[in-house]
């Protein structure tokens, strides 16, 4: 499977090493040509505002947009998830608006309230290690999403159908369950496509 | 649940990669910034031109200047402490700013010892013009390394001079046998596990950003090109014609830095960079480069 990782800012070689070893092929996507060639897209994390802007500047909006609408998996870390968001709190535009929940930026706070901890995920057997770095977190979900971990009782991993969110990086440790996970997703959804 | 792990530390800095860091004087250029796409502002009470200009101490900028961009902008803000000022460095840490650069820009409060950075929450940048200044600073707890350059000069080739100096010593280490490599540490005067993890990894076990000298376009994508994982931009933006084009186009290139077509689109009238200075016309002790060890 060809995974892209969108690579206009951000972790991109992260995303890429774990996908890469969770038996995916990891493709930097700088172009939106590109989207043609990838079964499922990663949004890495690196500050939502640079990488919202140069998805407008580059024409990735429309183009994500179409991507998604073909059923086509997308995951957001961090950044990606505030900006697969329909509603960002404080007003703020949102950038895909393809996933029905509310997002508040920087939601634990500055850098030194960054954190790592130990998570329990629905559909993992292990808990993973969780680093959380100026970390968005959703405050709201539509019927349509489905919860798959909380902390400190709010939601920090979701998903909607084809589209995976997380507040935390998995990318940034060396457990790739999370990564396979996403795999899984794309392996699903390329099967179902062909029947 | 852990704060301050290096984990949480370096990986602050990954998500700064690929971006450009552009330092800023007041709310006003710190919004300018954050529009233009910077991915982290520093927050100063003057650029390092306006440093050399001035003379006499550089020191911390004044806390309310530091607090006024805190409150404008959304996202990070790093300030710059002096080399050695424990002090400093404790204060900017309490106002919460998001990440410390022990600068050489500043006049350095300690010529022997750098600030023992393990022991802060707050992650630290540290200037290096070779793989020993790197190591020592990521021993010291450094987790993100920025090349010294040679600040608010306009003047890109010390940058290039550091970034091609590290990479060249890293291509070395990765290619020595084990013994050598115990050699090589004290050569380097560097702890052993650093220089094995570089053997290892064939790169600094943090990020590395250019700085020092970045004042156009093609200069940032220069230094993405020789390996910089991002840009610093200090007198750059703010002492060119036109900040607002500056900045963006500084992004756009360092995003799409093997797009040629691209950065000449965005270089077009642009307006005067910032005035450069040549390097051999500074005296020794105007070399901000040699503070430090």
């Amino acid at each position: 499977m060809n995974i892209g990782v969108l690579a206009l800012q951000g972790a991109v070689a992260e995303h890429m090493r774990s996908i890469e070893l969770a038996g995916g092929t990891g493709i930097a996507v700088k172009k939106t040509e590109q989207l043609a060639d990838i079964d499922g897209l990663i949004i890495p994390g690196g500050e939502s505002t640079t990488i919202g802007k140069l998805m407008r500047k580059y024409e990735f909006i429309e183009a994500i947009r179409h991507f998604s609408s073909k059923g086509k998996p997308i995951y957001g870390s961090c950044a990606g998830l505030i900006v697969l968001a329909e509603r960002i709190s404080g007003g703020e535009e949102p950038h895909l608006g393809l996933m029905d929940i509310t997002v508040a930026r920087n939601a634990f706070g500055r850098q030194r309230e960054s954190f790592e901890t130990a998570l329990r995920l629905k559909g993992l057997d292990e808990e993973i290690q969780a680093v959380f770095i100026r970390a968005p977190l959703i405050e709201a979900a539509g019927p349509e999403v489905e919860i798959l971990a909380s902390y400190d009782g709010q939601i920090v991993a979701a998903r909607q159908g084809h589209l995976l969110v997380s507040s935390f990086h998995p990318e940034l440790t060396e457990d790739i369950s999370f990564h396979r996970f996403f795999l899984d997703m794309v392996i699903e959804a390329a099967t179902s496509n062909i029947q | 649940m852990q704060q301050g792990t290096d984990r949480v530390k370096r990986g602050m800095a990954e998500m700064q990669k690929g971006g450009v860091i552009m330092d800023v004087m007041n709310a006003e250029q710190a919004k300018i910034a954050e529009a233009a796409g910077a991915t982290a502002v520093m927050a100063l009470e003057r650029v390092p031109s306006d440093i050399r200009a001035a003379g006499g101490v550089a020191r911390m900028a004044d806390p309310t200047i530091i607090e006024e961009v805190m409150k404008v902008v959304s996202i990070p803000v790093m300030a710059k402490a002096r080399i050695g000022h424990y002090v400093e460095a404790k204060v900017l840490e309490s106002l919460g700013v998001d990440y410390l650069d022990e600068s050489e820009v500043l006049t350095p409060a300690d010529e022997v010892y750098h600030i023992d950075k393990h022991e802060f929450t707050v992650p630290f940048v540290c200037g290096a013009k070779d793989l020993g200044e790197a190591l020592r600073r990521i021993g010291e707890g450094a987790a993100m390394i920025r090349t010294k350059g040679e600040p608010g000069t306009g003047n890109i080739v010390e940058a290039v001079r550091h970034m091609r100096l590290i990479n060249s010593q890293i291509r070395k280490v990765q290619n020595m046998s084990k013994d050598e490599l115990y050699a090589e540490a004290k050569n380097l005067g560097v702890p052993y596990e650093l220089l094995r993890d570089v053997h290892e990894h064939g790169k600094l076990p943090v990020v590395n950003f250019a700085a020092g000298g970045v004042a156009t376009p093609a200069d940032a994508a220069l230094m993405m090109h020789l390996g910089a994982d991002g840009v610093f931009v200090g007198s750059g933006i703010f002492k060119s014609d036109s900040p607002e084009k500056f900045a963006r186009a500084i992004v756009e290139a360092t995003t799409h830095f093997t797009d040629y077509k691209l950065i000449a689109e965005v270089s077009k009238n642009l307006g005067a960079p910032m005035k450069g200075i040549e390097i051999s016309k500074l005296t020794a002790a105007e070399r901000m480069s040699d503070r430090g060890w």
